[in-house]
């Protein structure tokens, strides 16, 4: 029997990408200075939690005391024309099981071919075919932890000739499908829309709001492509940028309070620059009309 | 067309292979260097995870020499499994494997070194074995008891000054490594492998007690190679080091 | 050795390591942080930064045509020959391994 209640368990509250150098002030009194302010949840990476014992379970054991914890998905390669790999499944199972998380996110991209793991969420035309196979793997992933999951928008650099329908459309449909939620990268959105030259606020118009579960924020480099037009990279190093933080307002207003997330995996800086983000995550959320706080 | 995640894959790891088909920009112009962010994801990440797993190595060879030996690596050996805690379990035979880096005999027992305190960081949790337990045996119920080692305990024999090399490599003003042969303890008294030499005999002690021979059967074929041997030694690092977990008599 | 001899010398030896264990302070070693926690190995989904570096530059992967160029701190260990007279298994030689074609 399936909970579909428990995805919503996460509050609608700044979290963050747990890393184990803010471990120390994590686990400070939330009226310290250099605690945890107004997080109230925490985001981790399943892979890096699948090894039989040592600090990171210790780690994730303590934290999952204080906090609501979201388990976030980075290697299941959701997209990947090949089957699930069933070992990753079991483990997934195991972690699900055990920890019993507030929430289960995964990717709508693939990641491994052949067996090898690539380490990078690749992109995925949007067709019938991937429709169905995405589906196929989300029923199959939901039955093994016994539990909806949340499917994340990824972030694009490219475009598929063949896709025939739009992101927010063919995510809705999976949704429908399979009875996931959805976790909305507002950054992934934005990065997205740049690259790809569409509006991100009519992406957000699209997209399927009653189903978003969990809000995701976090920084991206700038490049350029071949013809000198702005090339944006979903880096997660840096902090949000000003027209995302714009773009969040815009999807609240529009959906109501959501958990709220930080990613911040690569340069990841000292606890007082996250937690400035998340009180920024915690402002939007808090300037919200009373009449827009539903669901 | 119809894009094939075979195509995409191969390209990835091939930097002279032209771009895939039927990806394009948003004005339907081919992606080129477009499809290069993914490129650079995937080797990218997979050349900071070599650096990160084996920086010991990466401090030896220094950092265009890591650099350019992930790049071959990683595509002969991308990772197996999602779990990239165990990505480069192939690397020390791949380094034993350059011809160019033959006369660096000891790197490939370097690596080895670094992959077992990677696996010793994620073993199993284990209580270590109280000592009083071995304090009230006779003699010959000493003799007569197996010791069974925690699953963070690693063992490394090398021709090598292995120990002093990973330390050199490591930690800022350790001496210059001289030449001997070392073998490593890796224990985790906590949460933090610990590595330290063993005296003479103490590997083949240690490699006797895991195979299930007595304290007294491991120490009588130690002998054999190191008449002087004297198991104190490393049976306390193993206690110091919460390395033992039972005591079967 | 006899046996007797044997389980005496263990005995003595075991008491020993008890000693040293309790006398000494517990994983003094353990509080040297030249082990960091990015040896862990980790799995996140971050981009990288920026297009242009390892993935797209063309650089001749085949093993037989890399080429050590510097030698980080390898060049400072001189390990000529081994002091104690310890058999090397050859390491000293070339690899006559085949290389990756």
């Amino acid at each position: 029997m399936l909970d579909s209640t428990r995805s919503d368990r996460l509050p609608a509250a700044p979290g963050v990408g747990y890393k184990p150098q803010h471990f120390d002030a994590l686990i400070r009194a939330p009226e310290h200075r250099d605690g945890p302010g107004p997080v109230r949840w925490l985001e981790i990476h399943a892979e890096n939690y699948m090894g039989d014992g040592g600090r990171p379970l210790a780690q994730l054991r303590h934290l999952a005391e204080r906090y609501a914890i979201s388990v976030h998905g980075v290697g299941l390669s959701i997209g990947g024309e090949g089957p699930l790999d069933a070992d990753h499944l079991t483990r997934l199972k195991s972690l699900v099981g055990w920890l019993n998380p507030a929430s289960f996110s995964e990717h709508l991209a693939w990641s491994t071919h052949d067996s090898h793991f690539l380490n990078d969420l690749l992109p995925l035309p949007y067709t019938k075919a991937t429709l169905s196979r995405v589906c196929a793997h989300i029923d199959q992933l939901q039955d093994a932890i016994g539990r909806k999951m949340l499917l994340e928008n990824p972030s694009s650099y490219l475009a598929f000739a063949e896709s025939d329908w739009s992101e927010p459309d063919f995510l809705a449909e999976v949704s429908r499908r399979t009875g996931c939620g959805l976790l909305l990268d507002v950054n992934n959105v934005f990065v997205s829309a740049t690259n790809l030259e569409f509006s991100p606020t009519g992406y957000i118009d699209a997209f399927a709001l009653d189903k978003v579960g969990e809000i995701h924020l976090g920084g991206h480099d700038e490049d350029e492509d071949d013809h000198g037009a702005p090339l944006l990279i979903d880096s997660h190093g840096r902090e949000v940028v000003d027209p995302v933080w714009s773009l969040l307002d815009y999807t609240l207003d529009k959906s109501g309070p959501k958990p709220i997330l930080i990613e911040w995996d690569t340069d990841v800086p000292d606890w007082p620059v996250l937690l400035n983000e998340a009180v920024r995550a915690d402002w939007a959320l808090s300037k919200l009309a009373p009449t827009a706080v539903m669901a | 067309m119809t894009q094939s995640q075979t195509e995409f894959a191969e390209a990835l790891l091939a930097p002279e292979a032209p771009v895939p088909g039927g990806l394009q920009d948003a004005a339907g112009r081919p992606a080129g260097r477009r499809f290069a962010v993914y490129r650079n994801n995937v080797a990218a990440s997979l050349t900071e995870a070599l650096h990160e797993g084996f920086p010991a190595v990466a401090s030896l060879l220094g950092k265009e020499n890591m650099d350019g030996l992930a790049g071959i690596y990683l595509r002969q050996h991308p990772p197996a499994s999602p779990l990239m805690m165990h990505f480069g379990g192939e690397f020390p035979d791949f380094l034993a494997g350059m011809r160019q880096l033959s006369h660096l005999g000891y790197l490939p027992d370097v690596a080895r070194l670094e992959l077992a305190l990677r696996r010793s960081y994620h073993a199993a949790d284990a209580a270590p074995l109280p000592a009083e337990r071995l304090a009230g045996l006779s003699p010959d119920a000493l003799m007569a008891a197996r010791l069974q080692l925690a699953p963070a305990v690693e063992l490394l024999r090398s021709d090598w000054p292995l120990f002093d090399i990973w330390c050199y490599a490591t930690q800022e003003g350790a001496p210059k490594p001289q030449a001997s042969a070392q073998d490593v303890l890796i224990t985790r008294p906590d949460f933090d492998p610990v590595a330290q030499p063993l005296p003479p005999g103490s590997a083949q002690w240690i490699a006797a007690l895991r195979v299930g021979h007595s304290i007294g059967e491991a120490f009588e074929t130690t002998l054999e190679i190191a008449p002087d041997f004297d198991l104190s030694a490393p049976l306390a690092l193993l206690l110091e080091g919460g390395g033992l977990t039972d005591l079967m008599t | 050795m006899s046996k007797h001899a044997k389980s005496l010398a263990v005995a003595s030896a075991v008491a020993a390591a008890l000693t040293a264990a309790t006398t000494m302070p517990a994983a003094a070693q353990s509080k040297e942080k030249c082990y960091g926690i990015s040896l862990a190995g980790k799995n996140d989904c971050a981009a990288g930064p920026g297009t242009t570096c390892a993935g797209s530059s063309v650089v001749d992967y085949q093993g037989n045509a890399w080429t050590l160029v510097d030698a980080g701190t390898c060049l400072d260990i001189e390990l000529p020959e081994m002091a104690d007279g310890t058999a090397r298994k050859g390491s000293l030689e070339p690899l006559e391994r085949d290389l990756p074609a």
